[in-house]
């Protein structure tokens, strides 16, 4: 039997190109190929490879292509049924921890979802005791894997540098003791960026993201000191400029939010790339739609047009001199992650959880806070045994929409708060993120056929 | 058989790693906004 229900064709300028969906593959086909796997598709008759050969053996014209077709339906690439089921339970380590060593920032960001930074309780710093236990905790319950991932997160983790220094250092040497290497993250505002800040950060950190929207109007529209004085734009540009270009070949991206005052976030990608930053990451604001900046509905069709127009500035400026990195143009088609990597996704509530300043902790950053979602604390570890399994098994192959869908070996199913928040489901995605992330993948897929 | 029509740009064998995958040295894949990690599909396998 053909299945048909995760099988995506599109034009895209001079290509076309054809994802099957239960496979992850991703064909790039002329215009005859096209045709026919358009005609498979929409014929209801067509449903067996025997029948295919008998519409094939009608139509001359289709007789070369068919026999490429029905070589990929064969291969199990094209048209396949869904054999990756009953895909075994993985065990449970804790491989990364996201530490909010500061619920305060130094900034008032309209659109900030930690509510500036308290994540709707008190400002408060992350004692260097705590911290440290989160190095422990983490080494004692990631089992045999040796990378770890701890995450410098806030608020504003820079205000509280002097812990997280001491984090990294005292990671090293226990990590060393017990065989393991930590990869560290942090992500900052800028405000508080020292020179000295940079060496260190570019000494130890694995990556390091960069706040930052766009254009000057667009980015101190949103993004405000807590006074709302002065331009934040100008005090971290040249912060960040100098970070970078002491970085060398070392991980970061400047990173940037768009929300419905800038639709037109082409511009701001391009700027950012103007200013010197070569990898970029821009993405829509996810907040209540009653906001004034919220992205809607109404705004879909605009800014999936605006995704295309990126795609083709795109790969323009890759063939020119001054080529950038768009984070969300990335896609790893042929050393991709396994399955269980693409079922786990981002791993909240079991690989991967936050530590709040007081040692609590949860399933991920988005949930700090929630009182629902507290699974134990750092001294005593994880308590709610329920919830860790609950967002384990929470993938896509057991969430009806996502099943059907063409890109869920490459989405994973997007971020877990943002289905709670909009559907009251772990497993039920929010219908723009996935509208903006299939037409991500298709820009993805567009700019590798462009440049194979 | 050469194709002349299709060319097939991905070699990602899925089914082959339910034997081979699940090593887990991979990076965390945080999908939410702030943290500039949206897909899991744009990562490369650390094996």
């Amino acid at each position: 039997m053909l299945d048909k229900s995760c099988v995506h064709y599109f034009i895209q300028n001079d290509k076309h190109l054809v994802v099957d969906g239960n496979s992850a593959a991703v064909h790039v086909v002329d215009e005859l190929a096209y045709e026919l796997i358009k005609s498979i598709d929409e014929n209801d008759n067509l449903h067996s490879i025997d029948k295919l050969r008998g519409f094939i053996n009608k139509n001359p014209k289709f007789a070369e292509v068919g026999d490429e077709v029905l070589e990929l339906i064969e291969a199990n690439l094209l048209f396949s049924e869904n054999l990756l089921t009953d895909i075994p339970r993985q065990e449970s380590v804790v491989k990364a921890l996201c530490l909010n060593v500061a619920h305060d920032c130094d900034l008032r960001c309209k659109y900030c979802f930690a509510s500036t930074g308290d994540f709707g309780g008190a400002r408060g710093l992350m004692p260097l005791e705590i911290a440290k236990e989160a190095v422990d905790f983490l080494i004692v319950n990631s089992g045999n894997r040796k990378q770890l991932d701890i995450d410098f997160f806030g608020g504003e983790p820079l205000l509280n540098w002097d812990v997280v220094k001491e984090t990294v250092y005292y990671g090293l040497e226990q990590g060393a003791l017990h065989g393991k290497t930590f990869r560290f993250t942090i992500t900052t505002n800028g405000i508080g960026l020292k020179p000295e800040m940079d060496d260190f950060i570019n000494e130890h950190m694995y990556n390091v993201v960069l706040s930052l929207d766009g254009r000057k109007e667009i980015n101190d529209k949103v993004r405000q000191t807590v006074n709302n004085h002065g331009s934040v734009y100008e005090v971290v540009v040249p912060k960040f400029q100098r970070l970078v270009e002491k970085r060398g070949d070392k991980s970061y991206f400047v990173r940037g939010t768009f929300t419905s005052y800038n639709l037109d976030f082409t511009e701001d990608v391009l700027h950012l790339s103007d200013l010197g930053f070569k990898e970029i990451s821009v993405e829509p604001v996810v907040t209540d739609p009653s906001e004034p900046y919220a992205i809607k509905e109404e705004h879909l069709t605009e800014v999936l047009a605006e995704y295309d127009r990126l795609a083709d500035i795109y790969l323009e400026r890759l063939k020119s001199s001054k080529p950038f990195n768009f984070y969300h143009f990335n896609v790893e088609l042929t050393n991709g992650p396994c399955i269980y990597k693409r079922l786990l996704g981002c791993g909240a509530g079991h690989e991967y959880l936050a530590v709040a300043p007081n040692g609590d902790l949860y399933p991920c950053h988005q949930f700090v806070g929630d009182e629902e979602f507290k699974l134990g604390t750092i001294g005593q570890g994880v308590l709610n045994e329920d919830l860790p399994n609950e967002f384990k098994d929470n993938h896509v192959l057991n969430s009806e929409i996502c099943n059907k869908c063409w890109a869920k070996f490459y989405c994973s199913g997007g971020c877990k708060k943002n289905n709670l928040e909009y559907a009251g489901k772990l497993t039920t995605p929010n219908e723009l993120y996935c509208s903006t992330e299939k037409k991500r993948l298709e820009c993805s897929f567009y700019i590798k056929a462009s440049l194979c | 058989m050469k194709s002349k029509h299709i060319k097939t740009l991905t070699n990602l064998g899925l089914k082959q790693t339910v034997i081979t995958g699940g090593c887990g040295e991979c990076q965390t894949s945080c999908q939410s906004a702030c943290k500039t990690s949206c897909t899991v599909g744009n990562q490369a396998c650390e094996k």
